[in-house]
């Protein structure tokens, strides 16, 4: 089992990693699918034995990080006629050295921390921090909206990562009340940028420099 | 009853104008929920509903205390919008009503609740109900405005869920399985130091986007600026202290577990920041919203500076809290009159607002002479108190700078203040003003001027109940 859950803690650095060198919007929203369908797996093998409670935890996150949101950000890309090219002003070199130390600095945090009785992998935590700052690392190198969506989601899953350590001690409804913000909060991320685009005819954040003072 | 109606009555209300097509009977379910959600409040404070297993409810003073700021401060959006949708017609259509009671709904579950996992899926919950109001003028700068706020408060908020985790984690585990019941947390005999100050961190930095605290505060001016008026008095009266709630909450934690001596210079490095950052970024304003935008950064700094200290200040932030908020929903109000009239949001466009609008006009000089901080409105005796507290707590220099800061910032206000409200109106014409939007602001006037003459002996036990659990303690 332990060596099942570093294998798919490994998988979810590897979409870090996709996600920071891929030059099309469509890889890096699916990279961002993967890592959500792994994360909804791993409870699974943390914390067993499976009850009805968790079965649907995991089927719900998978559900919803895996396909849902992914599905609705590509449909909106779609819609919106979105350019598929990614426009970092950190080009894929620098983003993936940027993601090693997102790494390294995981690690780091994760030996610094009094873990002995939090009873998880420490490579859980580790992989927590890498993809949280992951996430930073895309909010703040993109230019575009869409890809700044994708920042949030893998900023949220190293958030969820994190609370695994916790989990069967996090009552379901705050699960469910969580997950139902990232959707809600998803959703209308994708509607304000499709009035972004009808508005201002482009997704580039970089132009939203209307307000300053 | 239990308190669950405080959060159902909302919650149907915001349920019910999401299905009705007409926006008169949409504005007077508004009103109605919003009275039934202030009496309920009052039935709550003489201990007329139970607690609630559902959501874990309960009703302490300091979140009743907000609560019951919240829902003053929305019963006069209420009617407030009344007035204001026969003007401006908001684009949401059916959302303009249906998100404001889901905000009332959300921010009485994170007053009441005594789950920070509930607490924090409500604070986001609140978030997401303010999005569409901020956006409801639908064209570029409230499309720039919202969309500063979604990401920056989301992602703000993402790690403030990291901080609770890690706060779970900070109870000794060979005692207690980890628990995020506020109600443990403040049993518990021991919290870890690493695990708290790593949880405090995230929970600082990430509620304290959503207060606007200094450095986090950039989604603050932008959103507050270009919402339409009403909502900027419930962003700027309501939702900020309802996300201070959310710092309060650790900080009681931190006071039960002896972590205090961590949390105090934060509160009060960051809220004199604050502070000194907006008094700052007030002088460049050319704009009035913007210009009240900052002053609330000023004002949640102030806050931050009063809890940090503790003993009488945390008493003085508590009731400046109170005073403070109810004269920016005023001002935002009374800015939205000006805009009515005017048609511009810039400072060198609003002349002789006295003569040509005479009540709002009244209203406007008043409220600023309330909200810096003059004698006899409530922020006056608040701030005095604060300042008595920094100095009896042996923090002379915070004293100093708070008056330094204090002092300019008047002194920048009021020129602009008096440039908007003095000579004579391009315009000779003198529109006729609902009582719709007179009469909200001039009864929150009146409340804190109230605030300011007579401290009522209930809400001074209360308030020095709320600010004991703080590590504070009645003047």
């Amino acid at each position: 089992m332990a060596a099942l859950t570093d294998m798919l803690l490994l998988l979810v650095l590897l979409a870090n990693f996709a996600v920071l060198a891929a030059s099309r919007l469509t890889f890096t929203i699916r990279a961002a699918a993967a890592q959500g369908i792994l994360l909804g797996l791993l409870p699974l093998l943390l914390h067993g034995p499976w009850s009805a409670e968790s079965l649907l935890l995991a089927g719900g996150t998978v559900a919803i990080k895996g396909i849902l949101l992914p599905g609705f950000l590509l449909w909106a890309m779609r819609e919106a006629a979105v350019r598929r090219e990614i426009e970092p002003s950190l080009g894929p070199l620098g983003s993936i050295a940027a993601g090693v130390l997102a790494v390294g600095l995981g690690f780091v945090l994760a030996a610094r921390l009094p873990l002995a009785g939090a009873g998880g992998p420490a490579l859980l935590v580790a992989a927590s921090f890498a993809t949280l700052l992951t996430g930073f690392i895309v909010l703040t190198t993109r230019q575009k909206a869409m890809t700044q969506v994708v920042g949030y989601l893998l900023l949220e899953n190293g958030v969820y990562l994190f609370g695994l350590i916790l989990a069967g001690r996090v009552p379901l409804l705050v699960e469910m009340g969580v997950l139902l913000d990232l959707v809600v909060g998803v959703f209308i991320m994708g509607l304000v940028l499709f009035h972004m685009n009808r508005e201002l005819e482009s997704l580039d954040s970089a132009r939203l420099a209307e307000l300053r003072d | 009853m239990s308190l669950q109606v405080l959060v159902l009555v909302p919650l149907a209300g915001a349920l019910v104008t999401a299905l009705d097509p007409h926006r008169s009977r949409r504005l007077a379910w508004l009103l109605v929920a919003a009275a039934m959600h202030l009496a309920l409040i009052g039935l709550a404070w003489r201990g007329g509903l139970a607690e609630s297993r559902w959501l874990w409810l309960t009703f302490d003073p300091l979140g009743g205390l907000v609560l019951t700021l919240v829902s003053v401060v929305f019963l006069a959006v209420a009617a407030y919008s009344v007035g204001y949708v026969r003007r401006e017609t908001p684009r949401g259509g059916r959302l303009f009503e249906s998100c404001l009671l889901g905000f009332l709904a959300a921010s009485s579950v994170v007053c009441l609740t005594d789950h920070l996992g509930i607490l924090w899926v409500a604070i986001e919950a609140t978030t997401l109900a303010t999005a569409p109001l901020i956006y409801d003028p639908h064209d570029r700068h409230s499309i720039e405005a919202v969309w500063k706020y979604l990401l920056l408060c989301s992602v703000g908020i993402a790690l403030a869920l990291l901080g609770t985790f890690m706060l779970a984690l900070a109870q000794d585990p060979s005692r207690a399985a980890p628990s995020l019941l506020r109600s443990a947390l403040l049993r518990a005999p021991h919290l870890d130091p690493v695990w708290f100050k790593a949880a405090f961190v995230f929970l600082f930095v990430g509620y304290g986007t959503k207060v606007g605290l200094v450095p986090m505060h950039t989604w603050l001016p932008d959103a507050h600026g270009e919402a339409p008026s009403p909502i900027s008095a419930l962003l700027s009266g309501a939702l900020l202290n309802v996300a201070f709630l959310a710092i309060l909450r650790v900080v009681q934690v931190a006071h039960a577990g002896g972590q205090a001596r961590l949390i105090g210079p934060v509160l009060v490095g960051f809220g004199l920041a604050s502070m000194l950052v907006a008094g700052a970024l007030l002088f460049r304003q050319r704009n009035y919203k913007r210009m009240l935008a900052y002053s609330s950064i000023e004002h949640m700094g102030i806050l931050a500076v009063g809890c940090g200290l503790g003993q009488v200040a945390t008493f003085g932030a508590l009731w400046h809290m109170l005073g403070s908020s109810l004269a920016k929903a005023l001002l935002f109000f009374v800015s939205g009159n000006v805009l009515i009239a005017y048609r511009s949001k810039r400072i060198a466009d609003v002349s002789g607002l006295v003569r040509r609008l005479p009540v709002s006009g009244t209203l406007f000089v008043l409220g600023f002479l309330a909200l810096t901080g003059m004698p006899p409105f409530a922020p006056f005796m608040s701030e005095l108190l604060l300042l008595r507290g920094a100095v009896g707590s042996g923090h002379p220099w915070v004293a100093g700078g708070f008056v330094a800061i204090q002092v300019v910032i008047f002194a920048g206000m009021v020129t602009r203040i008096v440039r908007m409200a003095q000579g004579e109106p391009e315009t000779p014409d003198r529109p006729r003003e609902s009582s719709w939007l007179l009469v909200p602001p001039a009864a929150l006037l009146g409340l804190v001027l109230v605030l300011g003459v007579y401290l009522a002996p209930p809400l001074e036990r209360v308030l020095g109940v709320a600010a004991s659990t703080l590590g504070g303690v009645a003047p």
